[in-house]
């Protein structure tokens, strides 16, 4: 595993308690995981993710990440209605390590209050989170 | 590995080191109405010649082959186990052979059941087996969930030709959850009335036994496509795995998941157990199946060797959140069903298969042309139901004495079906053996 230094957090990404990031786009919000939470898991060997159409509430699980070493849950970082989801890291899961916040993206969402935004960390609050968690 | 029961000397000590003054007070967590009051009433300690009196005198009060002629059939199977089995069966590395914690140690154990695994796929027409479960029950059961999990759907249709004990071990599992099952009825012909699917909304699975309790053979392609139209999974069942010796496989039929029970499989009958829970789907169905998976690999340099494979969806790493509850195979009853397999090979499974059918043609035959009339018209493989004149029991009861069991009444299970009997015939049974029956029926 990487030093949270080594690791990349872009600055037009917000972050979620869970690990996930958010990216918003007009009135829609593309989801993915953040680099700390690739690295943690390790090789990603499959992907689980809803179908579209379906809705959920912030904190609701939308799907599970599958690396060698453990089956983990993905949360929804901010509620809405799921508008797509990343058919190719069906296929090539890897994407997600390789690429965390471009081709490994996993669902976009419909945003249903925009002031759940608020509620996720930039990036140097991300950053500080993660130093808390790791002394 | 020995099982040796603690010492009263060691329990003291192991309650010193916990700081517990007794067993009593060890257990306290433990609701007083969960426990036992006062002694338990056993009988006094038998020496080891009394206690083998004692087991004989048990077993002479059970009517078992081959001593008697027994024409039950109904979920257990009697079929000649090749003398091959139980001698390399009863080889110490295999009688230990439950899955182990540190599996990759014991690769000859990881390679029995990865052959299982292919032999159990193959014979069902399916791309993937887990390492078996428990019995056909415990494995109808977790297909049902299974189904659930994947099509994210809520009510469950299940055949009323499905073994009646299966069915209730359905129900224990399902009766805690949100989940509903609808039971379908059976046509006059013996097979399953899927008339009333398509009213179901929000179907996950339609479950269905081929043949059925009845020995019918279903239509898996109709049912097949039924299910699929309503996006629901076809979970098919079965008790007599033989059948697929000749009878088309679940698999190749439509079966998105095939359950059952194995015991036929070259596993002596026992009075009712163990079974062999056999457990296979489609390759994309793979994360979503319960029970462990063997797989075959290299190492680092390049040697072949056997892991245990998706273990991350296993109760012991995922909890509450896991497949399934289950986190074990029936090892010994898979190892058994393998050498049983391979010892037969293809051929010799559709040669035996398809002698189990022709018999108990002939003794169909043989009751019709007497006079029995033949409940179900349509086609069977090693079981059929006949109805019986009235007054039956009594011959019943005088056949049994003269070591003959004239197969079940099914009227337990099926209050309609008075004087209706569940015959079956394996390879087990003589012509002789039969004409004999047949004679003993119509006197």
């Amino acid at each position: 595993m990487k030093e949270i230094s080594e690791l990349q957090f872009p600055n037009d990404y917000l972050y979620a308690k869970d690990h996930e990031w958010a990216k918003p786009e007009g009135d829609k919000v593309r989801v993915g995981i953040s680099d700390y939470a690739q690295d943690q898991l390790g090789d990603i060997v499959f992907v689980e993710l809803p179908q579209v159409g379906t809705r959920r509430t912030k904190g609701d699980q939308f799907g599970t990440v599958e690396s060698v070493k453990a089956v983990s849950e993905l949360y929804m970082p901010v509620g809405g209605e799921v508008l797509s989801v990343n058919k190719t890291i069906e296929e090539s899961p890897e994407l997600v390590n390789k690429q965390p916040y471009e081709s490994g993206w996993m669902v976009e969402i419909k945003l249903s209050d925009p002031g759940e935004l608020k509620g996720l960390m930039n990036r140097d609050a991300y950053l500080g989170f993660l130093k808390g968690l790791k002394p | 590995m020995r099982y040796l029961p603690h010492t009263d000397e060691e329990i003291a000590s192991m309650l010193t080191v916990v700081g517990a003054k007794s067993l009593d007070d060890l257990f306290s967590a433990v609701p007083p109405s969960c426990r036992r009051t006062g002694g338990m009433t056993l009988p006094e300690p038998l020496n080891e010649w009394d206690l083998n009196r004692h087991m004989a005198g048990l077993s002479s009060t059970v009517a078992a082959a081959p001593e008697y002629k027994v024409y039950a059939g109904a979920g257990s199977y009697e079929h000649y186990i090749p003398q091959v089995v139980p001698y390399l069966l009863s080889r110490s590395e295999f009688v230990t052979s439950y899955t182990p914690y540190q599996p990759e140690m014991s690769q000859g154990t990881l390679q029995a059941i990865y052959e299982y695994q292919t032999l159990s796929a193959r014979l069902l027409g399916l791309e993937v087996s887990n390492a078996s479960m428990y019995d056909g029950a415990s494995a109808l059961a977790e297909a049902l969930l299974m189904a659930l999990r994947v099509t994210r759907k809520r009510r469950i249709a299940v055949s009323s030709l499905i073994h009646p004990h299966f069915r209730r071990v359905v129900q224990t599992y399902l009766a805690p959850t949100e989940y509903e099952i609808v039971e379908l009825p059976y046509l006059p012909d013996g097979r399953t009335d899927l008339s009333s699917l398509r009213n179901l909304k929000d179907l996950a699975a339609l479950a269905v036994q081929s043949p059925n309790f009845f020995g019918v053979i279903e239509d898996l392609k109709g049912a097949a496509d039924q299910a699929h139209n309503q996006g629901a999974l076809l979970v098919t069942t079965f008790t007599e795995p033989l059948a697929y010796g000749i009878v088309k496989s679940p698999g190749s039929l439509g079966a998105d998941i095939a359950s059952g029970e194995g015991q036929s499989l070259g596993i002596p009958q026992s009075f009712g157990g163990p079974g062999l829970g056999i457990f296979a789907t489609r390759m994309s169905h793979v994360r979503n199946m319960p029970g462990r998976l063997v797989g075959k690999t290299v190492d680092a340099e390049g040697r072949q060797g056997f892991v245990l494979t998706l273990a991350t969806r296993e109760q012991h790493i995922r909890r509450e959140k896991a497949t399934s509850n289950i986190c074990t195979n029936n090892s010994l009853c898979a190892v058994a069903a393998t050498m049983y397999m391979a010892c037969l090979g293809a051929s010799g499974i559709r040669e035996l298969s398809q002698l189990n059918h022709d018999k108990a043609e002939y003794l169909k035959n043989r009751l019709r042309s007497a006079g029995c009339k033949i409940s179900f018209a349509s086609p069977t493989f090693n079981e059929f139901v006949v109805e019986m004149p009235p007054g039956f029991e009594k011959k019943y009861s005088r056949l049994l004495a003269e070591k003959i069991v004239a197969g079940v009444s099914l009227e337990t299970y099926y209050p309609k079906l008075k004087n209706h009997h569940l015959f079956c015939v394996t390879e087990t049974k003589s012509k002789q053996d039969m004409d004999l029956l047949v004679k003993e029926i119509v006197s």
